[in-house]
């Protein structure tokens, strides 16, 4: 192995990390405000990948540019789905929180199969098999345009938290519920607007990698592991986190699988999880609980 | 044992073994394979329940126990001819030694909640990749144990019909339940419902949490691992992704919440409801001329929310109370 | 025997009564023809490949009502699980089937087959490759399929067989293959097999790729790194599907990209995927053979049946499981009965000669094996499978070296 062919798939798993990373923000920031873990995140992915597949084939949209308009119906159904299904579950035990979101990726994921069928899918695009070579080393354009798209959001995501009221507000509930509720703040609006923008990153996230690979339905549970993986290591509920986590996580599995072997780049990622719980369980970037 | 139960919840449960004794000679074999299956989830969810209900330890990771209980007696029995009788000691051991180090790790480093959770996650999918590239074991391509009609009636190593597979499971459950009964009237039952209720209490009483809640991992596993030789033998083969799936994991811990968390009935009405109810969909959708795979799975998840947003802690606390089955909530 | 009767019966009946299943006069119909429960993967992991099978199936039963066998098929769905494939075919056998079908997976196939052996009832695997399942000891399943093994040796033989007719030759290749239970159990088989060949070209590296993998660009860059002459590979449609794309973009063009024995890349999904980028690859498996009469009713029916579908496409898995229902008709025929064993052992007498798959006449050998099935080499040739060695049901020439990515369209 030539130092250029490490550079290459060390940049190849940072910019895919970068994607993963706006995928498990989305859960961090849902995790962060509503303490609900999400069980369903892969499901939600895979489901914003074929609505961009579905744009795609009516529209001719580019998933990438329709990462946008998915954004921001997927904030809706988060919307929606927060004050209709999940604010009862928000006081209820982990474990019922658990079951009620396995039911919801049992529906996505076999709804998907009943409208479009086992076989996967994927979108043509124009580069969809172009490469950059910079130096000797290979980079693909899906790659690049996708990581760019990813960044966007995630900052987006980042500014709506430090410079919006209603960003503030929630990053206020978030940290002191009780004082959230006193001051007069609608609790359950802001629950509804977090768990919205959570699946907003997952739209974006999801269309985005319809440009990068194929899914299919059975696939999510993989990405939901992803997801987790990459908020435990960058630190649940941590913004900063999750992004540091997907480029840690992107690097990590594309190196292990480059140095060990392919089929067991997960477990090292795991193994870095097990081992920043033990060493940090707080996450890289997270807040030691009070 | 059962003193909590009414008179009337007492003559439910005799009736209740005493159709189960008698099902094999009440109703066909396939009945009697879904009464099977819903046994051995029963045992399974009792297994766990005594980590997450008595103890509040959410682990979302129980297929490794029962993978590695699986294959290891499996591998003795196939590799070195030692029968699961003493292949489920080594079996336990294995399973043991594998909470220790997410007791160990978990415990000492306070990893609690959620993050106990992942933590499982984590150590479960570890094992499964591990088997998944273990040439010993067969790595993904599976593990296979012979079927030969010399042994076929060798009971004494877990060789025989269904029926005989029957009685073990149903053997299993009521020894789970009995067990998980005697658990929590024993002074660590108590300790572990005063952990579960509120750890720093239970530590400023004088309890050891983190001793108690390595007895509760290490009885959790070692049931779900003797759970895993029955599956070995039962099956014959074995595959990382049936055995050590998450999926596995998500199977066995639905039927206890569904049932019920922290009550001793509740795996077991999980159980019963769950497994019937799949088989219910599969002949319902037929019936009904639905011709699409996927719709059964569809319908079970909308069931389960509706199941779970229904009855917030569980159908056996409320089924019993309907029908005046205990005395006080368990 | 009245088969045709049967026939008449049953469909006059089946208009009359509607779907009631349990009016005697479909119970009389039984016992003329025999109850087949088709136990497939049509949901769950499998669920492509198990909807391919299906396919097969319901274009089967023109074709064999034309050669004189009527046949009743139940369709199951056993989810892609151990679970479900059991207690469903204690359900199957239960509601009267005679004889099972399936499951294309080995996992489901052999839990299916302890209810069988148990029941005594027959159990035709159509598809599953785990030599373990008929080394076990199972006295009521046959597999009319290969074995693991069987794929590799064959295989093997072929890249080299069809290289020599391009003058072709091979010093390095690369082993690349997915780390799930096919993939696993075909790496195993290659480990055995591969030293006892004296193969032209040496196994530089062998690399095992999570199937799951959301891309298989590092591993990818890793075989450029190795530029080997050929690429040896085992997948499933998905995979080869990313696999091919980051070819494409990595640019990595070795002489030839061949598959000792795996199912991707002839899937419908890797067409439609990857388009003229699923041109030229090699893979050597038992195929249909198109110059069969047999088989031409198939594609025929299938057509039928099936109008949105590419028999071409759909053809190993239907082709095997059309035979898998021939064997049975014919048994069934044979036994004039439905009793299990009775039937089972007209099925291991099983000598059909004309048939849909290339290679001699489907007989089983004690173990339970068709020994008989012969592989061939096919290509994508023109966005479509063609046979291309050996000569006798080559329908062209084959392809190699292996063109360039660049220019394809």
């Amino acid at each position: 192995m030539s130092l250029s062919l490490y550079a290459e798939v060390l940049i190849q798993g940072v910019l895919t990390g970068l994607v993963y990373g706006l995928m498990a923000l989305g859960l961090s920031v849902i995790f962060g405000v509503v303490r609900v873990v999400n069980f369903a995140h892969g499901e939600f992915a895979v489901l914003a990948m074929y609505c961009a597949f579905v744009l795609f084939g009516l529209a001719g949209v580019d998933p990438i540019a329709a990462s946008l308009p998915l954004a921001a119906v997927f904030f809706a159904v988060g919307y929606l789905m927060q004050r209709a299904i999940v604010q009862p579950f928000v006081t209820r035990p982990q474990h019922e929180q658990f079951i009620l979101l396995v039911g919801v990726s049992l529906v996505i994921t076999n709804g998907l199969l009943l409208a479009f069928g086992p076989e996967s899918k994927h979108v043509d695009l124009s580069y969809s098999f172009d490469s950059y070579t910079l130096g000797g080393v290979l980079i693909d354009k899906t790659r690049v345009y996708g990581a760019t798209a990813a960044l966007v959001a995630t900052a987006a995501v980042f500014a709506f938290f430090r410079y919006t009221m209603t960003g503030t507000a929630i990053r206020a509930a978030a940290d002191n519920l009780t004082g959230a509720a006193v001051v007069g703040l609608d609790v359950k609006r802001l629950y509804a607007i977090s768990f919205g923008l959570g699946l907003a990153c997952v739209g974006a996230a999801g269309a985005i990698m319809m440009a990068l690979t194929d899914m299919t339905p059975l696939l999510a549970p993989s990405l939901t592991l992803l997801a987790f993986t990459i908020v435990i290591v960058g630190g649940l509920g941590s913004m900063t986190g999750a992004l540091a986590g997907g480029l840690l996580i992107g690097a990590t599995e594309a190196l292990a699988s480059v140095i060990v072997s392919p089929a067991i780049k997960s477990m090292v990622s795991f193994g870095l999880l097990v081992l920043v719980l033990a060493l940090r369980p707080q996450g890289l970037f997270g807040k030691a609980e009070a | 044992m059962f003193a909590f139960l009414t008179r009337r919840g007492a003559i439910a449960l005799a009736l209740l073994a005493a159709a189960l004794l008698a099902a094999p000679f009440l109703v066909d074999r396939y009945i009697l394979s879904i009464i099977l299956l819903a046994l051995l989830g029963a045992y399974l969810g009792q297994a766990w329940n005594i980590l997450m209900g008595f103890c509040g330890l959410l682990s979302l990771g129980h297929a490794a126990y029962l993978g590695v209980g699986a294959y290891a007696s499996a591998v003795l029995f196939v590799n070195y001819g030692i029968g699961p009788w003493a292949g489920v000691f080594v079996a336990i051991a294995a399973a043991i030694a594998l909470a220790a180090a997410i007791g160990w790790l978990g415990f000492r480093f306070r990893i609690e909640g959620v993050y106990f959770a992942l933590l499982t996650i984590a150590f479960a999918e570890i094992v499964r990749i591990g088997f998944d590239n273990w040439p010993f074991v067969g790595g993904a391509a599976g593990f296979f144990l012979p079927v030969s009609s010399a042994t076929q009636h060798q009971w004494w190593n877990l060789r025989g019909g269904e029926v005989f597979f029957y009685y073990v499971a149903l053997a299993m459950a009521a020894a789970a339940l009995a067990a998980a009964a005697a658990l929590r009237a024993s002074k660590l039952g108590y300790a572990l419902l005063a952990i579960r209720e509120d750890p720093q209490a239970a530590r400023a009483l004088g309890v050891d949490v983190t001793r108690a809640r390595f007895k509760a991992l290490f009885i959790s596993a070692a049931l779900t691992s003797v759970g895993g030789v029955f599956t070995a033998f039962w099956t014959n083969n074995l595959f990382p992704a049936q055995v050590l799936e998450m999926s596995r994991s998500i199977d066995i811990i639905l039927a206890p919440i569904v049932g019920g968390v922290g009550t001793l009935f509740g795996p077991i009405v999980g159980s019963f409801l769950l497994v019937p109810l799949g088989e219910a969909l599969t002949d319902g959708l037929t019936a009904l001329g639905v011709n699409a795979p996927g719709a059964k799975a569809l319908v079970y998840g909308l069931l389960l929310m509706a199941i779970i947003a229904g009855t917030p802690s569980g159908l056996w606390p409320w089924l019993s109370r309907k029908l005046g089955l205990q005395e006080r909530a368990e | 025997m009245t088969h045709k009767t049967g026939l008449i019966d049953r469909r006059s009946v089946l208009a009359g009564a509607g779907a009631v299943i349990a009016s005697p006069a479909v119970v009389r119909a039984q016992a003329k023809t025999p109850k087949i429960a088709m136990m497939l993967p049509r949901s769950g992991f499998f669920a492509q490949a198990g909807q391919s099978c299906y396919r097969g199936a319901l274009a089967s039963t023109k074709v064999l009502a034309d050669l004189g066998y009527n046949v009743d098929i139940i369709h199951i769905d056993t989810e892609s699980s151990n679970d479900v494939s059991r207690t469903q075919a204690e359900k199957a056998i239960n509601d009267g089937a005679n004889c099972l079908i399936g499951a294309f997976e080995s996992g489901n196939t052999l839990a299916i087959a302890q209810v069988a052996e148990q029941r005594k009832t027959p159990l035709i695997c159509n598809i599953a490759s785990a030599p373990q399942l008929t080394g076990q000891g199972y006295q009521y399943l046959v597999r009319n399929f290969m074995t693991g093994p069987g794929l590799v040796t064959q295989g093997l033989k072929l890249i080299t067989e069809v290289a020599k007719t391009a003058n072709l030759e091979f010093k390095t290749a690369v082993f690349l293959h997915a780390n799930d239970t096919f993939g696993t159990a075909q790496s195993q088989a290659m480990d055995k097999i591969f030293p006892t060949l004296n193969m032209p070209f040496k196994i530089v590296e062998s690399i095992a790729y999570d199937p799951k993998a959301q891309d298989l660009s590092v591993e990818v860059t890793k075989v450029r790194g190795i530029n080997p002459d050929l690429l040896l590979i085992v997948t499933r449609a998905g995979d080869a599907i990313k696999l091919t794309r980051d070819m494409v973009r990595q640019k990595f063009e070795p002489k030839a990209i061949m598959s000792p024995g795996s199912p991707g890349l002839y899937d419908e999904e890797f067409f439609q995927a990857v388009g003229p980028y699923a041109d030229y690859y090699i893979y050597n498996i038992p195929w249909f053979n198109v110059k069969s009469q047999m088989t031409q009713a198939l594609e025929a029916s299938f057509k039928t049946a099936n109008p949105k579908h590419r028999f071409d496409l759909d053809g190993f898995n239907s082709g095997f499981t059309f035979e898998a229902l021939l064997v049975a008709a014919d048994a069934f025929k044979r036994a004039g009965s439905a009793d299990g064993a009775t039937l089972m052992k007209a099925i291991k007498e099983t000598n059909i000669k004309d048939h849909v798959m290339i290679g001699g006449p489907i007989a089983f050998n004690d173990k339970g094996d068709n020994p008989n099935i012969l592989s061939a080499s096919v290509q994508n040739i023109g966005q479509k499978p063609v046979v291309v060695y050996p000569g006798d049901v080559a329908v062209t020439k084959p392809v190699l070296p292996f063109p360039s990515w660049q220019g394809r369209k």
